[in-house]
């Protein structure tokens, strides 16, 4: 009744070319936004369950928001271009290591001359972070020209493998710290320092909001169009002209430097100090898991996949604990292991395109409610 | 003579324990070849063999059965879980995926993997369970050729054993047998093997079933190598570069493909290793399997692979 598009008149090509071309749906969005970036503070700021105190921006709304970042890359790796990869641990890995490197200045030898960059401030340290991983990506992705599907899948793995080895064994990269654990450097942004919970978290949705926005006019302009077309049948799409080594190669830098700005956010912003460990190949697959639920091909559908990998173990822990019977730590982790395991399965028979499609079936049937026709 | 002594022990525990990746690669050539479905839960179903049989052994022995007789027992317990798990795949989660692509059975057995892996943790325990069932000494051959002979670990050559009567066995099974005809007729052709009578959600089952009893069999020689615990799951997954390198849809692959790996990766830690910071087994075996696929993606003995729009 109130979900209508009737009388909304297109007058311009700019009009109809718009992201959001229903009017409802520009003005959620804008209240989402204005929520997030307005709300939150606020609720946070006058302490409102369950926005007072860290544990809600800290636990669940700074995560939720990095791993969304990270989701939305794979989403265009895997998603849109339909190359698999179980290597995006790998990439976040990338990401925060360079992103270390440079914000704690560069020195390299060469022999005949040395190749040393200062320290560097915190937003250019992520950037080029996302941009090594850009790189290294490409050269993951250039298997992907001659092998695809279960085979690039293992090419991937290769990278994951490699480089968790890279960062436990090569001390250069952790700055010969003896545990092999290090410390992000401080967030500051043009002499203003993030800190608190709440910049944390405002900045972390700079950031989100920002390539969210990118991704989502990326992915339905002329080069997702050619991603789309590569994952559907990649020889098809080449003969009618689309050429495989741009389009999957741009699709492996593009996910590559998303996943990287994300691996570094999480490290330094979330994490703080961490080690390899934190990038293994189970964040691989808690992000694969991420863009399976909520939705193959889908922008909407990584923020969708990605709160709901988050709080189902919290639920699994608090709900029970609520009705009076606790479950144990182990019995909590290994029953989100068999849940997403099933829901992955259940999706993948009934619903292949994941939450973000039974949202759009939702809103199909608001359209016509409550007349049936 | 002592570096050559040197060069083949490394050599044979590499080829030994080569032989035990050949063990799970069997498993992911089996439901390949016959469903075209990439199994990625070969890795959880050895686990779940092995806590099956470990635990029931264990159940078994404290309630005074004779040792023989609790092994009998727990293989047919974990021959029939795996049996049940195969009908489970077959019947809730495959069936329903017919007609599907690769990719999106792949991702499924993914979701397989997670449910087998939690599923069989929550039944049998997550902790570390020894097993022992083949003598864990070793033996040092060719003492009077080098000094301090060569080192040859006992599980390894069980291992071996194994291996070989399981080629033989599967061999006979799928080259002599009725079921093993319609298997391959289902490898062949699915809709013509459908046309002449054979039922495509039996063979699947026969499928999951001979691919469970292959993880338990590698179970029991990995359970007693390193115990059964959840870490198997990952040195499972290095079945995967050996299946790239041999080929996916060749158990002569299979078998050549891991014996590769398995030499491969302890040479490069033995001779490589101190140079670049040890630990190299970690992922030698995947770069490896990415300079296979650069040169020749379909694997050493696979078939090639020809595409039609």
């Amino acid at each position: 009744m109130f979900y209508r598009e009737t009388g909304q008149f297109k007058t311009s090509y700019a009009a109809d070319m718009q992201i959001f071309p229903i009017r409802q749906d520009r003005i959620a969005l804008w209240v989402v936004l204005a929520f997030a970036f307005i709300g939150i503070p606020l609720l946070d700021g006058l302490q409102v369950w369950p926005f007072g105190g860290e544990y809600m921006l800290r636990a669940i709304l700074i995560p939720f928001l990095i791993l969304s970042l990270a989701a939305i890359g794979l989403n265009i790796l895997t998603g849109y271009c339909g190359q698999l990869s179980l290597g995006s641990g790998a990439f976040m890995a990338i990401g925060a290591y360079s992103a270390y490197k440079f914000g704690t200045g560069v020195d390299i030898s060469f022999g005949l001359f040395d190749l040393s960059i200062p320290p560097l401030s915190v937003l250019p340290s992520i950037l080029l972070g996302g941009l090594m991983a850009a790189i290294i990506g490409i050269l993951f992705g250039i298997p992907s020209l001659r092998i695809k599907g279960l085979y690039l899948a293992v090419a991937t793995l290769a990278a994951q493998f490699f480089f968790d080895w890279v960062f436990i064994r090569v001390k250069w990269f952790t700055n010969y710290t003896s545990s092999g654990s290090v410390v992000a450097p401080d967030l500051n942004f043009f002499g203003y320092v993030v800190n608190a919970p709440i910049e944390r978290y405002l900045l972390c949705l700079v950031f989100v909001t920002i390539f969210a926005l990118l991704a989502k006019n990326l992915v339905r302009g002329n080069i997702g169009r050619q991603w789309m077309a590569t994952r559907d049948m990649d020889i098809a799409a080449e003969l009618m002209g689309i050429r495989p080594l741009y389009a999957k190669l741009s699709a492996f830098a593009i996910s590559s430097f998303i996943m990287g700005v994300a691996g570094a956010l999480w490290a330094f912003v979330y994490l703080g100090a961490w080690e390899p460990l934190a990038f293994s190949i189970d964040r691989s697959f808690q992000i694969l898991f991420m863009v399976i639920i909520g939705g193959l091909g889908s922008i909407l559908g990584s923020f969708l996949g990605a709160a709901f990998i988050l709080v189902l173990p919290i639920a699994l822990d608090q709900v029970p604990h609520a009705l009076g019977m606790p479950i144990s730590v182990e019995t909590v982790s290994l029953l989100v292991f068999v849940i997403t395991g099933a829901l992955i399965c259940w999706l993948l028979i009934v619903e292949p395109r994941g939450f973000a499609r039974l949202w759009l079936t939702g809103k199909e049937k608001l359209r016509l409610w409550p007349y049936p026709y | 003579m002592i570096l050559f002594g040197q060069f083949l022990e490394v050599l044979v525990s590499g080829l030994l324990a080569g032989v035990l990746y050949s063990l799970v690669a069997l498993g992911f050539v089996l439901i390949f070849k016959a469903s075209g479905v990439f199994n990625f839960a070969q890795g959880a179903m050895v686990l779940l063999a092995g806590l099956a049989l470990v635990r029931s052994l264990d159940m078994m022995v404290a309630n005074g059965l004779p040792f023989w007789a609790a092994i009998m027992l727990a293989l047919l317990f974990a021959a029939l879980v795996m049996a049940i798990t195969a009908f489970m795949v077959e019947r809730f989660v495959l069936g329903p995926l017919i007609n599907q692509d690769g990719l999106t059975l792949f991702m499924s057995t993914i979701g397989v993997t997670f449910i087998i892996e939690g599923g069989a943790q929550m039944l049998f325990g997550s902790d570390v369970y020894p097993l022992r069932l083949f003598p864990s000494d070793a033996w040092f051959l060719f003492e009077d050729s080098f000094p301090g002979g060569i080192l040859v670990s006992k599980i390894d050559v069980w291992g071996g054993l194994i291996a070989a009567v399981l080629v033989v066995g599967l061999a006979l099974f799928f080259q002599k047998t009725k079921t093993g005809r319609a298997l391959r007729a289902v490898a062949d052709d699915h809709a013509a093997a459908q046309s002449v009578g054979i039922s495509l959600n039996w063979i699947w089952f026969i499928v999951w079933l001979v691919a469970g009893l292959v993880a338990l069999v590698a179970a029991t020689v990995w359970g007693t190598k390193l115990g059964v615990q959840f870490s198997i799951t990952f040195l499972a997954l290095k079945a995967l570069p050996v299946l790239i390198i041999g080929g996916f849809t060749s158990v002569p692959g299979a078998i050549v493909g891991g014996l590769i790996v398995g030499a491969g990766e302890k040479l490069a830690e033995a001779y490589l290793g101190p140079f670049i910071g040890g630990g190299i087994e970690y992922w030698f075996a995947y770069v490896l399997a990415l300079v296979v696929l650069m040169a020749r993606p379909q694997g050493l003995f696979g078939e090639r692979i020809i595409e039609r729009i």
